[in-house]
């Protein structure tokens, strides 16, 4: 059972990137023998951990302790070296190399003038999955394992090192049923082993039934560790989210029209699959979920930027046909986009080219565009959503991020949309100009433009939407009013727990 | 959940297909020395074969240094310029001035590394890609040469016979260029098959995050990757002013074209992380090969260019079937979960 004394301390580190803290002053300790879960909301700064204990990132302050000794992970070699495996969502193989080479690499067995003995390698390998029980043909090329075999050649990669401290990113988000029960079976013998686990996940029956203890992080702090045996489940989900819910949200009380968009059935293996739900004007509704749970995937698919296998979407009545984001358009769909830099703006262009692209045929005059009515509809619109900036012919790219985003929705408001769809509209912005965007959402729905809003801040979520649609895993599980919806409910929904609903 | 036993240890299909990739130039080579000594019986003559062996040698050891590059998810275009500097430098300093064949290959070498060393620098550091850096080295080490040369030329009276024999002279029928050659192929290839370094090479090229985090020291290997390749140009060099003795600021200029075919042709895959320098040499034993041929063959000259896009076209066609169809059959035997 699990030693008196940690294996590994993490003591007080914080770790900001910009003027973002991510981590701030948090401490737990890990026990060999021991699986220990970490979890929070997305965002909460769990990432960060993983990454300071790899060596990927170093504490802006803080020790780590290994064993008692403080440690300096500057580089993923000094993680290694140390005795600290990190398996991440998505394993870092390298798909051209064998998986025996895969396992060794850096520590490769040596024969004669110190070339790498092959035979010797592939056999430490196979020795390596007899012990965990798995057929993996040491001698394949990495590239086409599943993602739950390179998981296990990862552990193997683990294994091989005597790593005291394997520390999972949730390993289990893209495993079936079957894969999850073997890498568990394999977890508890590390852990019987006499290994400290680190185990990150967001299905708690996962954490209930391999974990003894969790820590709960929360706007990058600690909240609390406690052992499994003293919490329960609803604790713990009260002590992920609890927070204030603000009178941030000024939405406005607004009787619902026609139904605006319809959407029945659509799927796309093996992102998503039968989502259903209409949208009338008027009514805000948010698709809430967990990063990964395929929202964004759904409303691209709607927009047709993304295809999708089976299923209609209608706007006012009309079906669109899949893979059409010009005909999206025509009916009036408007898509904000989850990245601006990236989908949303064309960083290296003027504001007003930016704000007028959609509608640069409508402005044009024979086919060019003369600047006159670009800059003025540009100027109209900058001047609605109070977006501050130098010239209109500046680059995009000076902009603050808030300001940016306000520039993606004058590009889409300009078009006069009678469905919205906003894909993390706040996100990475600052609180005053959050507080902008929802109250240009809401007023926006009381003019009667039907809105989706895609957002992973339950505080948005409960205080903007009409109605909550919560996806888990590629379906739409839940269906929640403005009156059902609280923390608790939608989080239980998200992750699976729908004991309380 | 049950313990497996091993399976039986067998060639992995990657393996084979290396093997076949290889293989598949030497076919191709077979025929074409076939079908032109057929038409032509002095193709296969002595002096036809020594000539063959010689261009092969400057040419193979170039695409060995570029192999090593390439396989780490570079390329290195500024070789065919550190050449003609490494040519015209140890040129000028054996300028009637008798000093021993192994010191001019040093020297060569030396300016290379110099060279190599300041790309390698600045694709890790600049954070610039190799393409675009070496392409600027390409022309600013051409430009110096010329700077340096000023219209002047080196011509074979002066430079010592010791030097110029070393060119042409042979042990037990090999010429000393060739020999050097294959010295410098299984070196390199011993390296990258068997030792550590060589092993992180290839990993750096199949993943270049999974290296990071695998704690491989990306900096010092993409460096010594870079240097390899302009140490390898620099020694080439010094087996061109050997070979032809004639030396002006020209020296070399489009070779990088010639390199970058042979180790594309070779089987090194542009993405890095798969290929070996026996291929890439194979390359350029074929790409010279084609040349001979279509003089002995009385093909027009620009006929061979042609000839060597269509080959650089096949080798890539044909490289994109056999990963999709590997592709194919590693996903029907990983699926052993059920």
């Amino acid at each position: 059972m699990a030693d008196s004394s940690p294996v590994l301390r993490v003591r007080a580190v914080s770790k900001s990137f910009g003027a973002v803290a991510a981590v701030r002053e948090v401490s737990f300790d890990l026990y060999g023998g021991e699986a220990h879960a970490l979890v929070g909301e997305n965002g909460a700064g769990k990432s960060t951990i993983v990454k300071m204990l790899a060596g990927v990132h170093r504490p802006d302050a803080g020790t780590i302790e290994l064993a008692g000794t403080p440690v300096d992970l500057s580089s993923p070699a000094d993680a290694k070296a140390a005795g600290i495996a990190v398996i991440y969502q998505e394993p870092t193989l390298f798909p051209d190399l064998s998986v025996a080479e895969n396992i060794g690499m850096g520590r490769q067995p040596l024969g004669r003038f110190k070339t790498i003995d092959r035979a010797a390698m592939v056999r430490q390998a196979g020795q390596l999955f007899t012990r965990l029980g798995v057929s993996i043909d040491p001698n394949r090329p990495a590239r086409g394992l599943s993602i739950a075999d390179q998981q296990l050649v990862e552990i193997a990669k683990a294994l091989s090192a005597d790593a005291r401290v394997v520390v999972m990113d949730e390993p289990t988000a893209a495993l079936t049923g079957v894969e999850v029960e073997r890498l568990f079976a394999v977890a508890r013998s590390l852990r019987d082993d006499g290994a400290a686990l680190m185990f990150i996940s967001h299905r708690f029956e996962e954490i209930t039934a391999l974990c003894e203890r969790v820590t709960i992080m929360r706007d990058g702090r600690l909240v609390s560790t406690d052992l499994l045996t003293d919490i329960t489940v609803d604790e713990m989900v009260r002590k992920m989210v609890g927070r204030d819910l603000g009178a941030l949200f000024p939405k406005q009380d607004v009787t619902p029209g026609a139904t605006a968009l319809s959407v029945a059935g659509i799927s796309r293996d093996p992102v998503f699959a039968d989502i259903s739900f209409d949208v009338r004007a008027g009514e805000i509704v948010a698709l809430a979920g967990l990063v990964g749970s395929g929202r964004s995937e759904v409303v691209q698919s709607i927009f047709g930027v993304d295809p999708r296998d089976a299923g209609t979407v209608q706007v006012g009545g009309k079906t669109l046909k899949p893979g059409t984001p010009k005909q999206a358009m025509a009916a009036g769909v408007a898509l904000v986009p989850e990245d601006r830099r990236q989908q949303g703006l064309l960083m290296e262009l003027s504001i007003e080219r930016n704000v007028t692209l959609p509608r640069s045929r409508a402005l044009s005059q024979l086919g060019f565009l003369t600047g006159g009515r670009e800059r003025r509809s540009a100027k109209e619109w900058t001047d609605r959503l109070k977006t501050k900036y130098g010239r209109l012919s500046d680059e995009v790219g000076t902009l603050s991020g808030g300001n940016q985003q306000k520039v993606v929705l004058a590009k889409w408001l300009a078009t006069n949309p009678k469905v919205l769809i906003v894909d993390e509209p706040t996100r990475g912005i600052d609180v005053g100009t959050k507080a902008e965007v929802h109250r240009l959402m809401s007023s926006l729905a009381a003019d009667g433009v039907a809105v989706l809003m895609v957002s992973s801040e339950l505080p948005e979520v409960l205080g903007m939407a009409d109605r909550v649609l919560v996806m888990r895993e590629g379906r739409l599980v839940a269906e929640l009013s403005r009156a059902e919806s609280t923390e608790e409910s939608v989080m239980f929904a998200a992750t699976g727990q729908e004991a309380t609903l | 959940m049950t313990a497996v036993g091993l399976p039986a240890p067998r060639r992995s299909s990657l393996d084979v297909v290396l093997r076949a990739r290889e293989l598949g130039i030497v076919l191709a080579l077979a025929v074409l020395v076939a079908v032109t000594t057929i038409s032509n019986p002095r193709f296969l003559s002595g002096q036809s074969i020594r000539d063959i062996l010689l261009n092969t040698a400057i040419l193979a050891v170039l695409a060995v240094g570029q192999a090593v590059v390439v396989i780490t998810r570079n390329i290195d275009l500024s070789v065919g310029s550190v050449l003609g500097l490494s040519a015209f430098t140890v040129g000028t300093l054996l300028q009637n001035n008798n000093l021993p064949v192994i010191l001019a290959l040093l020297v060569g070498a030396g300016v290379g590394v110099v060279c190599g060393a300041l790309n390698g620098v600045l694709v890790r550091y600049g954070n610039v890609p190799a393409l675009v850096v070496t392409l600027g080295t390409l022309y600013v080490v051409r430009g110096v040469t010329y700077f340096w040369a000023g219209g002047s030329q080196i011509n074979a009276d002066e430079l010592p016979s010791g030097f110029l024999n070393f060119g042409n002279a042979t042990l037990i029928g090999i010429p000393y260029l060739v020999l050097l050659a294959v010295l410098v192929l299984v070196v390199t290839g011993v390296v990258l098959r068997s030792y550590r370094m060589g092993r992180e090479l290839y990993a750096m090229g199949s993943s270049p995050q999974a290296a990071r985090l695998a704690g491989i020291p990306v900096a010092r290997r993409t460096i010594g990757a870079f240097v390899v390749s302009g140490g390898l140009a620099g020694l080439a060099g010094v087996l061109f002013a050997a070979r032809f003795g004639t030396i002006d600021a020209a020296a070399g200029t489009g070779y990088e074209l010639n390199v970058v075919a042979a180790v594309v042709v070779g089987g090194v895959a542009v993405f890095g992380g798969s290929g070996s320098v026996w291929g890439a040499a194979l390359g350029a034993l074929l790409l010279t090969t084609i040349g001979s041929a279509l003089a002995v063959l009385e093909i027009n000259q620009f006929w061979q260019q042609a000839i060597v896009g269509a080959l650089i076209l096949l080798a890539i066609g044909a490289d994109r079937l056999v990963a999709a169809r590997v592709a194919a059959s590693l996903k029907k035997r990983g699926s052993h979960v059920s």
